[in-house]
């Protein structure tokens, strides 16, 4: 105890001198600005070199095949042929799907928390929304082998072809085995189904009073009030939240290489089975020994980091002009 | 990924690997803990038994040996590169590879695995008998039907379905795969002129699940569906599999038995400076099950660290011993016995130390 106020003391007593603590001080802001900016170029920093390294990595493949790794279909690792067009179409349709089957959802279930839902019912439906975020991919994967597949197979398979009378489409055509395009798009839709409907709810909220007060004084309905006075003031905030769920939807790998088949071909039937980019990756890395495969497998992962980089980006400035402003 | 499908071989080892700490004397292993004294890394087929090897090694002898299974493609290039005192492939590397490591590198067979078809035909009640031209012609879709007369021949007296048989192979690349395309490019000259053998190769038809929980998960959730696994994975797992015609004409179930029989026919036939890098699929041997593969430990023939060469072979040795006998337990096949006597010679060609 008496140490302490000893010390206590005797730090009092050096640091009452007034100019060197001045310098002291100044030399702490200085060292604390350096570190954090130093942080903050680090971060960017690392996007850039972890997009040289994979180029740098892709590059024999991408100078081998040239534009015919993005359009050629066949992907032959013993003849050293790549062509990655089934991956990436696997990946923008699958995403596609996800997005069609989530966005109504989503906005549906963001705008009846923010606008309909009673108080006390807010909290636990924006709970349990929220928590299907934080189930892991690949338990995801294990319900679509076991409860997903076999609905697909057989009361929706039917239900599609016989009593709407889609079979003819070239969409529903071909051999239903559940294991499919659709299957991963299902399963990406309730993935992405929580981002996107937190950042709607969130957008949602920041509406202000006032655009809902002035559309109900002009005697607009509730529904009224929230598709013109509502909707279009948080138009762009949506948006973001469907791209940064689309985003999330273009990289996930696990889930959808359990349940879409894997299969490298374009199907125009949303029953065949299909192949994406990261599947592609996660199934053939781990036993890839020759240098081109591997590098092959590279320059799958710049494709997907390209168009992944791309679609956040676009996210990020819908997002940031919706937070700066009333929309057009 | 890798850790989903390994789950139930966890269980196994972590059950085996249990009884055995707690009836041994953990004061030898505990005296020892926290320095790792080798490591190595590569294949995930071997993984459950060369854990169980590992632990009970330490246990025994107090050394202890870090192993990651990465893949038999890692293994090859960590070993390759020298980053591991040893690596361990499914699939003996090729020369090119070989030209490119740090030195010559000795493959010691450790254990074989059988590769087994595993079907969903709910008609049946006892094992499909297959050919290898019939299993060849199923994959490569020119046999689209249960009941096509080619597989009835096979099976006189058996009622089969007219369902659609659909194909369900891997899509990872695997150790697997390679043991199975090998067999059939050894059996059927259009597979060999087709799709050919390899860790992974462009499937005519068919489905692709990851790794051997995705290939039966399919399998077993589709009616008329047709894929290969690994045998221990089907017998821990109850699944149906096929008895195949082997070279001498006779139908075969999977073994332990049945392939250290066709490892047995084939070892014998092995010239006396063989490297060892060689296939046992459709090996002679009347009770030889066809689709069978040795697993591999790669290991440099010079060993510049003293210690840790000297601790590398004496495991190597003990391996081919006690180890061999502990490989049935967890459904792994044995080497023959002559065949392990012949690699102790083998590993007494490592030099070991700087002057080697």
């Amino acid at each position: 105890m008496e140490a302490t106020t000893a010390s206590v003391g005797s730090r009092r007593t050096t640091s009452a001198p007034d100019a060197p603590r001045l310098d002291l001080r100044a030399l702490g802001d200085r060292a604390y600005q350096i570190a954090i900016t130093s942080f903050a170029v680090a971060i960017p920093l690392l996007l850039v070199l972890i997009a040289v390294s994979i180029f740098a990595a892709a590059w024999p493949a991408l100078t081998r095949s040239g534009l015919s790794f993005l359009t050629q279909s066949r992907w032959d690792v013993a003849s050293g042929e790549f062509g990655a067009a089934p991956a990436i179409f696997g990946t923008v349709v699958s995403s596609a799907i996800a997005l069609i089957i989530a966005t109504p959802l989503a906005l549906g279930v963001s705008i009846f928390l923010s606008e309909i839902a009673p108080g006390w019912l807010r909290q636990p439906v924006a709970f349990f929304v929220d928590l299907l975020a934080a189930v892991p991919s690949v338990v995801y994967g294990l319900w679509g082998i076991f409860v997903l597949i076999p609905i697909l197979r057989d009361p929706v398979g039917p239900f599609l072809r016989d009593t709407l009378h889609l079979g003819g489409l070239p969409l529903f055509s071909g051999p239903n085995y559940g294991y499919s395009m659709l299957a991963a798009g299902v399963i990406l839709a309730i993935m992405i189904l929580p981002y996107i409907a937190a950042v709607t709810r969130e957008v949602l909220r920041a509406v202000p009073r006032a655009q809902r007060e002035a559309a109900l004084a002009l005697g607009a309905t509730k529904w009224e009030m929230i598709r013109d006075a509502v909707i279009p003031y948080a138009r762009s905030g949506i948006v973001g939240g469907i791209i940064l769920g689309l985003g999330r939807a273009l990289g996930e790998t696990m889930a959808v290489t359990m349940v879409i088949g894997n299969r490298p071909e374009i199907s125009a039937s949303l029953f065949a089975p299909g192949y994406t980019m990261a599947s592609l990756i996660a199934n053939e890395f781990t036993e890839a020994t020759n240098d081109l495969h591997l590098s092959a497998l590279m320059a799958v992962g710049a494709v997907l980091f390209l168009v992944t980089l791309i679609v956040n980006a676009i996210a990020r400035w819908l997002v940031w002009r919706v937070s700066r402003g009333p929309a057009p | 990924m890798k850790r989903l499908s390994l789950v139930p071989f966890f269980l196994a080892a972590i059950a085996c690997g249990g009884d055995k700490q707690n009836t041994g004397t953990p004061a030898t292993a505990s005296a020892r803990s926290g320095a790792v004294d080798l490591t190595g890394a590569g294949a995930t087929f071997p993984y459950p038994l060369y854990s169980k090897w590992f632990a009970d090694y330490a246990n025994a002898k107090g050394i202890k040996i870090n192993y990651q299974s990465i893949g038999s493609g890692g293994g090859i290039r960590q070993i390759s590169e020298g980053t591991v005192d040893f690596g361990a492939s499914d699939s003996p590397m090729k020369d090119d590879e070989l030209a490119k490591a740090k030195g010559p590198i000795l493959h010691i067979p450790t254990v074989l695995g059988a590769v087994v078809v595993t079907y969903n035909v709910p008609e049946l009640t006892k094992p499909l008998n297959l050919s290898g031209d019939v299993v060849a012609d199923i994959f490569t879709g020119k046999i689209k039907k249960w009941n096509d007369r080619r597989i009835a021949a096979l099976n006189p007296g058996v009622q089969l379905p007219a369902s659609d048989i659909l194909v369900v192979h891997r899509s990872d690349g695997s150790g697997t795969t390679y043991v199975f395309t090998d067999y059939l490019t050894a059996v059927s000259p259009s597979w060999k002129a087709g799709p050919g053998k390899g860790k992974e190769v462009t499937w005519p038809v068919g489905l692709g699940g990851k790794g051997n929980e995705g290939v039966s998960g399919q399998v077993k959730q589709t009616p008329g569906a047709i894929g290969y696994i690994e045998l221990a994975y089907a017998k821990q797992n109850n699944l149906p599999f096929a008895a195949i015609k082997n070279a001498s004409g006779k139908f075969v179930l999977p073994s332990v038995e049945a392939v250290t029989a066709a490892a047995a026919a084939t070892a014998d036939k092995l010239p006396e400076n063989t490297d060892y890098r060689v296939s046992i699929v459709n090996a002679a041997g009347e009770n030889a099950y066809p689709i069978s593969s040795f697993t591999w430990i790669l290991v440099y023939q010079q060993q510049p660290d003293s210690v840790k060469g000297r601790k590398l072979v004496d495991f190597l040795r003990w391996a081919l011993t006690d180890g061999e006998k502990q490989a049935t337990t967890l459904d792994y096949a044995p080497l023959p016995e002559t065949m392990a006597s012949r690699l102790q010679q083998r590993l007494g060609t490592i030099k070991i130390g700087a002057g080697a």
